[in-house]
């Protein structure tokens, strides 16, 4: 045993023994959702309602010493009920705190330790009032192994990381096994990319491994660009270290001795937390010359994204590093031959080097022993849209969309947030390279392989759940506006294609298309996915081929009867006056900017459908109820 | 002098990056936190700095979206339109928020410089959907009226300073 892993012991001694001496641990969610609902103002009133009990606030837990530990945590998953605070050692799971609830959460419970039943969750489908995080069945149906640790311990504490035997796996590899040994434990435990492709982590090392040179780069891919995905975030948020420890080990098995953490600019908190622990790991000698008593050397940069999608693309997000225009370069030579400044570099996603450590401390056997033979382990998913539970998620692969939407997400909501079990449409996985599952799909377990037979993937893993009140087309036609802005404009086929599928959906929404448009979209479609080069070109088509093969009809009844099925597509309302409900105020008629309206005060109005321009003035404006914008 | 000003910030940026030419996306986020937008005359100080054409730095800075060549207004209003506030309808709050602004065919800024107006793809805050950030502040499960109350919150606070 070397000395780092010795000086571990003795760290995780210590901190057990302060938390065991505390009274009380609260732990206040400060991922991006509760910081959003305000867990910080949460946070600081603690210090002041402990000031007024005789309870004893410990603001930094440097010492032994009795009394209560408030800490910060990353995300823990159930945003939408933020902001979350945990009471330890009994577990009690408060929810929607406010800072007024503040002193009444110290004065019942660290006091008088007895439960506040008005902050606790109630499922709404059963009514049943939940304790603790455990009983309630968001919690209860996931598997949590990645983001274990998120949640629990302080991100911006790495000795709490190390407690939790954090960077053994690093001291383990550097120490004791040799680059092949490593590449070969991550090929046998079946780790595949957990970015999009799905690609073997071990393989896509070994390639970089055999490469000759000296000089060879780690990168962290945590351009999470996917509009509805935030993952990466969560892991960068809540338990930064595991990533760096993960890049550790991923230098160690390819030699590498330098590796980039490329984080989102719209992630402010998730680039300031990698940054935090990047100092800390340096203070403690895990990173930088020698580590763990070894010969290697990793030293380990943060670079801040600039805004743009197509960086997410493994050789653009190399130009960008090396301070170029983020454009994609044919492959081959791939990164792991010849990548950043032309030397052998891996790329990983964030969730991917986050599970490394997992796979090296478990095994591969263990890990296997979770998820589906051809796709082991778990995946996190970001469940968004139309659900009653929305939040980060943790499933074993080969779970099926079903265990998703109506286990951990509670089912399907309408467009006011209430429960509706029968309302399921279709969800969009993938994001904007994926495609949209139907309910033919709901029991289709999923992996990285069964997704592809259908047309989709899994991505990077956002979730957008859709009731039936959502116009397919405009689905297609979001994801298609997304891509056309972010193409990059390398490819003229990705550049000028995706410009002209968007204006034929445009088209289909607003009453100018012909039988022809499906064709000739269908026909450019292919041609886009042919004819680009990288991935955002090949899979910008997907959310449009997808809804085509799965709601077809509604395109149909877009193009020929000019009629949206949802009465989403405004253009294609046809708006009228309901003569029993209007009392001819004439409200509607002064408010017409084309003065499409007829009738006099006191008698129903009447819309001329040949000078109506649809804009909805009339029926935003009408107190009665009396306009309908819906085919008649 | 107010010129030579502005440009010894700029050169003390490009100091503490080394002048390295690989370093100019950092470069140019520390220029614009600055500045708050790239000024034209700046993109090519930096380029001459850095030794690379004023061309590259320009290709550079109208490729990444979150580079600016024009100045924004004291409010930076940015509705999220990623997937997951798209479908909770986020391009009401922005419809609205443009409709109490008087902004119209495609302009972004007020007159006084107030406020600008953007989307953004997604700022990772989606099961707080819908959701919109002015400047720092995030604001989450949003209806238009909230919106505008917001707004309207910013212009009173504005009129009272």
């Amino acid at each position: 045993m070397n000395l780092a892993v010795l000086g571990f012991n003795k760290t995780k001694k210590d901190y057990v023994a302060r938390e065991k001496a505390l009274s009380h641990r609260v732990l206040v969610c400060a991922g991006t959702g509760c910081l959003v609902n305000g867990s910080m103002k949460v946070y600081e009133e603690f210090a002041g309602a402990l000031e007024g009990s005789h309870l004893k606030a410990i603001v930094e837990l440097v010492k032994e010493q009795k009394g209560v530990y408030v800490s910060k945590t990353g995300c823990q998953g159930f945003c939408q009920i933020g902001p979350l605070v945990t009471i330890l050692p009994e577990n009690v799971f408060y929810t929607r705190v406010k800072p007024k609830d503040v002193r009444d959460i110290v004065e019942t419970t660290l006091v008088k330790g007895e439960v506040l039943h008005r902050l606790l969750y109630t499922e709404p489908n059963r009514q049943q009032v939940c304790t603790t995080a455990a009983e309630i069945p968001f919690y209860q149906r996931q598997h949590r192994f990645v983001l274990s640790n998120c949640g629990l311990i302080d991100p911006e504490d790495i000795e709490e990381y190390i407690a939790h035997d954090g960077y053994l796996a690093a001291a383990k590899v550097c120490a004791d096994m040799a680059a092949e040994e490593v590449c070969r434990l991550i090929l046998s435990s079946g780790l595949r990319g957990r970015g999009g492709g799905g690609f073997p982590t071990g393989k896509k090392w070994d390639m970089a491994r055999i490469q000759p040179g000296e000089k060879k780069y780690v990168i962290c891919n945590g351009d999470e660009g996917d509009p509805g995905a935030f993952m990466d975030m969560g892991i960068m948020e809540g338990n930064p270290h595991s990533v760096i420890e993960g890049m550790i080990v991923a230098s160690r098995a390819i030699h590498a001795n330098a590796g980039f953490v490329y984080v989102r600019a719209e992630y402010p908190l998730a680039v300031k937390r990698v940054r935090k622990a990047i100092t800390d790991a340096y203070k403690m000698g895990l990173l930088g010359k020698s580590i763990f008593g070894s010969e290697h050397s990793f030293d380990l940069n943060v670079m801040e994204g600039a805004g743009a999608f197509v960086c997410g693309e493994e050789t653009a997000l190399i130009a960008s590093i090396e301070g170029k225009r983020g454009m994609p370069s044919p492959k081959p030579p791939f990164p792991s031959q010849s990548g950043l400044w032309g030397k052998p570099t891996i790329i990983n996603n964030v969730e991917t080097l986050s599970t490394v450590p997992l796979v090296v401390m478990n095994g591969a056997e263990k890990f296997r022993s979770v998820g589906t033979s051809s796709s082991p382990g778990t995946k996190t998913f970001a469940v968004t849209g139309h659900v009653v539970n929305t939040g980060l998620v943790e499933m074993p692969l080969g779970a099926t969309l079903r265990d998703i939407i109506y286990g951990v997400a509670g089912g399907i909501t309408t467009d006011d947030g209430k429960p509706a079990m029968d309302g399921f449409k279709a969800a969009q996985i993938g994001g904007p390279s994926g495609g949209c599952l139907t309910k033919d799909h709901l029991d289709l377990p999923i992996d990285f392989d069964s997704l592809k037979t259908i047309g989709a993937m899994v991505g990077s893993g956002g979730l957008v759940v859709m009731n039936k009140g959502t116009c397919m087309v405009s689905v297609a036609r979001y994801f298609m506006q997304f891509t056309q802005s972010e193409s990059c404009g390398k490819c003229v086929l990705c550049r000028e294609g995706t410009k002209q599928m968007l204006a034929l959906l445009d088209d289909i929404m607003e009453g100018r298309a012909t039988e022809e448009t499906l064709q000739i979209l269908e026909e450019l479609a292919v041609t886009v996915q042919r004819g680009s080069l990288c991935g955002l070109g090949k899979t910008a088509p997907s959310p449009v081929l997808s809804t085509l093969r799965h709601f077809r009809d509604e395109y149909e009844a877009h193009v020929k009867h000019k009629f949206c099925p949802t009465g989403k597509c405004k253009a294609l309302k046809i708006f009228s006056v309901d003569a029993a409900l209007c009392e001819g105020c004439m409200r509607c008629k002064k408010k017409c900017p084309v003065g499409a309206i007829s009738g006099g005060k006191g008698e129903p109005h009447r819309i001329d459908p040949t000078i109506c321009v649809k804009c909805g003035v009339c029926l935003e404006n009408c107190k009665f109820h009396a306009i309908t914008g819906d085919k008649q | 002098m107010e010129e030579l000003r502005k440009f010894e910030r700029v050169w003390e940026i490009i100091d503490q990056h080394g002048r390295d030419a690989s370093r100019l996306i950092p470069i140019l986020q520390a220029v614009q936190t600055e500045y708050r937008y790239l000024p034209e005359e700046i993109l090519t100080f930096v380029a001459t700095s850095v030794g690379v054409s004023p061309a590259k730095v320009f290709g550079v800075a109208t490729f990444y979206s979150l580079f600016t060549l024009e100045p924004k207004g004291k409010y930076h209003v940015r509705v999220c339109n990623g997937t997951a506030c798209h479908v909770k309808r986020s391009m009401d709050l922005h419809k609205s928020i443009c409709q109490k602004l008087n902004l119209r065919d495609g302009k972004d800024s007020t007159s006084d410089m107030l406020f600008t107006v953007e989307t953004v793809n997604c700022l990772g805050a989606c099961g707080l959907a819908p959701a919109m950030v002015v400047n720092e502040e995030v604001y989450g499960q949003l209806t238009p009226e909230r919106a505008v109350e917001i707004i309207h919150e910013i212009i009173q606070k504005e009129a009272a300073a």
